[in-house]
């Protein structure tokens, strides 16, 4: 047991360093402190217009959505669809009003959170997707898989062990993400808000909201459970690419086909309503942040326990395939 | 008794290494290999010879666990390689075609990474390794910026890394200079001589003849014909080169005793052999023990021998007389 455990963290040594030095993570890290100061200052424009329309109270504010909402869900024009979003919108907003809480009260802390629900869905998905899907096929395209797999170690630690990096490197992209959204953001809007209270706990039934759960956390506890969601939806994304990186020989293929599944995911998001069994794909179930926020679901039927369910069962099956053809399968070229 | 008198015989005979029984592979419908079998003993070195797309490189990769067989089986140092692979493989050093190595790192974290994948090797083994194949001084340079060359060498320090008995090479001299294939096959050689089992395959076959002590040749996923290098040449034809003067007398006096005559020698030797000081020469197909029953009756004919060698056949034309046997069958 003692030399399995030697020799699996030998494998995984190896497969950081690869992961390192082939300076993938330094990509992701880059595309992070670039995108995350745009967004920065795109928000803080806005906040700037919102002040000069309703000064600094902020209850005027969201009195106004209330109302513009209100309003257009009297109008014929607007699809029945987002009728029950604004509905539930309001009456989320309402709560707020009626509590005395600013939902948006800006800070680090505010523009991280609502950042995250934003990016849970493409944005870390597809920075998950850069980091696994080459993982083995590179191996194949360079031919390097042949030097790996004639040594003498059982074909599954190799690719247990490459399982094990991706995790270590979802980690700490999620990690990442959040520390550098904190770190930026902070320098726009200052780094307080952590005790800010922010509402959980909407129970959507059509189109009313059940409030009767409806409870206040700190916004740091908040943030906790966001990253516990987005590293959850992190690790089913990574262990399909994994698939993919393992039945498609070459890398830009593997590329692809992830990011038209998570593209197609939020396409889906949007108009799948009326195709109920869509619910069964992982793509639309990757948005778990927004059964925290309460935003309505995509499709009649699902919950944040079905999401979680449909992308475990997802992921059990992607590592029995994968396992299976790795294990299996002649390295021909 | 019985049983010494086998271990008798087992003391005489090097170890045996590498076995590989009757094996096959089927790809689709396609049956890529078929009934190949050979054993390497410790010390030898295995040529596997073949041109392109003859299921050479199928076969080696059944040889380390790359290829599942269809049927048959390969043991190394006595343990299946498909059974028990962890323990079958630790024996083993290879090449697989090009030697693929991690661009983006150098050549000592690539050996670092290869060492890690296999107990007990130390900071001193990779050192040695090192040096054994002459990579000192750029072994901290990333390999990107290697010679084929040095990539070569630094596949050969990764496949010695772990002191194997059976050393596996496929198409070694893959890109490699006529000087450095000619280190690589002393080295080899050295490799050989301190107790290695060496399987090296190749499609030049001149490489192979210089190079081995055995050979097998395959052909179209069938091994044609197997043993040591001397053995199939000596059953195969051989030739005798004649330089004789006056040359038009000489051909009709050699008619004339009842030799068989070569009139295009290009279709049977190598074009290269041809060359040179064989110029103008005769060919005749005939073994060498005729040669000197001949001399004193064409003296007797008044004609001068200024030379008469004998020409031995290389694999290329072993390896042409076979696959046209194995054609008109």
């Amino acid at each position: 047991m003692r030399a399995l455990n030697n020799q699996i963290i030998g494998l995984v040594r190896n497969e950081t360093e690869k992961m390192i030095r082939k300076k993938r993570f330094y990509v992701v890290l880059l595309v992070l402190l670039v995108l995350v100061p745009v967004f920065s200052y795109a928000q803080m424009k806005q906040a700037e217009s919102k002040r000069e329309k309703y000064g600094t109270d902020w209850r005027r504010e969201v009195q106004q959505a209330i109302t513009d909402n209100q309003n257009s869900l009297g109008s014929d024009r607007v699809p029945e669809e987002w009728k029950k979003y604004r509905q539930v919108y309001i009456q989320q907003m309402k709560y707020y009003l009626e509590h005395d809480v600013n939902p948006a009260a800006p800070g680090g802390v505010t523009f991280t959170r609502e950042f995250l629900d934003n990016a849970a869905t493409l944005f870390i998905p597809l920075l998950i997707m850069g980091l696994g899907s080459d993982i083995v096929s590179a191996e194949r395209t360079t031919g390097t898989i042949k030097m790996l797999l004639t040594r003498p170690v059982r074909r599954w630690k190799i690719l247990l062990s490459k399982l094990i990096t991706l995790l270590m490197f979802v980690s700490l992209t999620v990690l990442a993400v959040f520390v550098i959204c904190y770190l930026i953001s902070g320098m726009f809007f200052g780094y307080k808000g952590f005790q800010l209270p922010v509402f959980t706990g909407f129970r959507l039934d059509g189109a009313s909201v059940d409030l009767s759960s409806v409870h206040a956390v700190p916004q740091w506890t908040y943030l906790f459970m966001q990253a516990g969601l987005i590293w959850y939806v992190g690790v089913v994304v990574a262990i399909l690419a994994l698939m993919v990186s393992v039945l498609v020989r070459s890398t830009a293929a593997s590329i692809i086909i992830m990011m038209s599944s998570l593209i197609a995911g939020n396409i889906l998001t949007n108009m799948a309503s009326a195709w109920t069994s869509a619910k069964y794909l992982f793509m639309v179930n990757l948005g778990l942040t927004d059964y925290l926020a309460g935003t309505p679901v995509p499709i009649e039927g699902m919950s944040l326990g079905f999401s979680l369910l449909v992308l475990g069962i997802w992921a059990a099956c992607s590592l029995v395939v994968s396992f299976l053809v790795f294990t299996k399968q002649d390295i021909l070229n | 008794m019985k049983l010494e008198s086998h271990a008798d015989r087992a003391a005489k005979l090097p170890e045996v290494v590498l076995q590989v029984d009757r094996l096959k592979k089927v790809i689709g419908k396609k049956t890529i290999v078929e009934n190949v079998s050979f054993t390497v003993r410790e010390g030898e070195i295995f040529g596997f010879l073949g041109p392109n797309g003859a299921g050479k490189t199928t076969t080696i990769r059944m040889l380390v666990d790359l290829i599942r067989p269809t049927e048959g089986s390969v043991s190394i140092c006595g343990h299946q390689v498909h059974r028990n692979p962890e323990l079958a493989l630790s024996y083993v050093g290879s090449i697989v075609e090009n030697p693929e190595v991690y661009s983006y790192l150098t050549g000592y974290e690539n050996l670092e990474q290869f060492a890690r994948m296999q107990p007990g090797i130390s900071k001193e083994r990779l050192k040695e390794v090192i040096a054994l194949v002459g990579l000192d001084a750029r072994i901290h340079d990333k390999v990107k910026t290697y010679s084929l060359g040095m990539r070569q060498r630094l596949g050969i320090a990764q496949a010695l890394l772990g002191a194997p008995k059976l050393l596996i090479l496929d198409e070694p001299t893959n890109g490699l200079d006529p000087k450095g294939i000619k280190e690589l096959r002393q080295f080899i050689r050295s490799l050989a001589d301190q107790g290695m089992a060496v399987v090296v395959s190749s499609h030049l076959l001149s490489e192979i003849q210089l190079m081995c002590d055995r050979v097998a040749i395959i052909s179209r996923g069938k091994v044609l014909a197997s043993g040591p290098v001397a053995d199939l040449i000596q059953n195969s034809s051989s030739y005798v080169a004649w330089q004789l003067f006056p040359r038009v007398r000489g051909e009709e006096a050699l008619r004339a005793l009842g030799c068989q005559l070569i009139e295009h020698p290009g279709e049977v030797l190598d074009d290269a052999l041809l060359t040179g000081s064989m110029e103008g020469s005769i060919l005749t197909a005939m073994r060498q023990e005729e040669i000197q029953e001949l001399i004193p009756q064409l003296v007797k004919a008044g004609i001068q021998i200024q030379g008469a060698h004998k020409i031995n056949p290389t694999l290329e034309q072993l390896f042409l007389e076979m696959t046209e046997r194995e054609s008109i069958e």
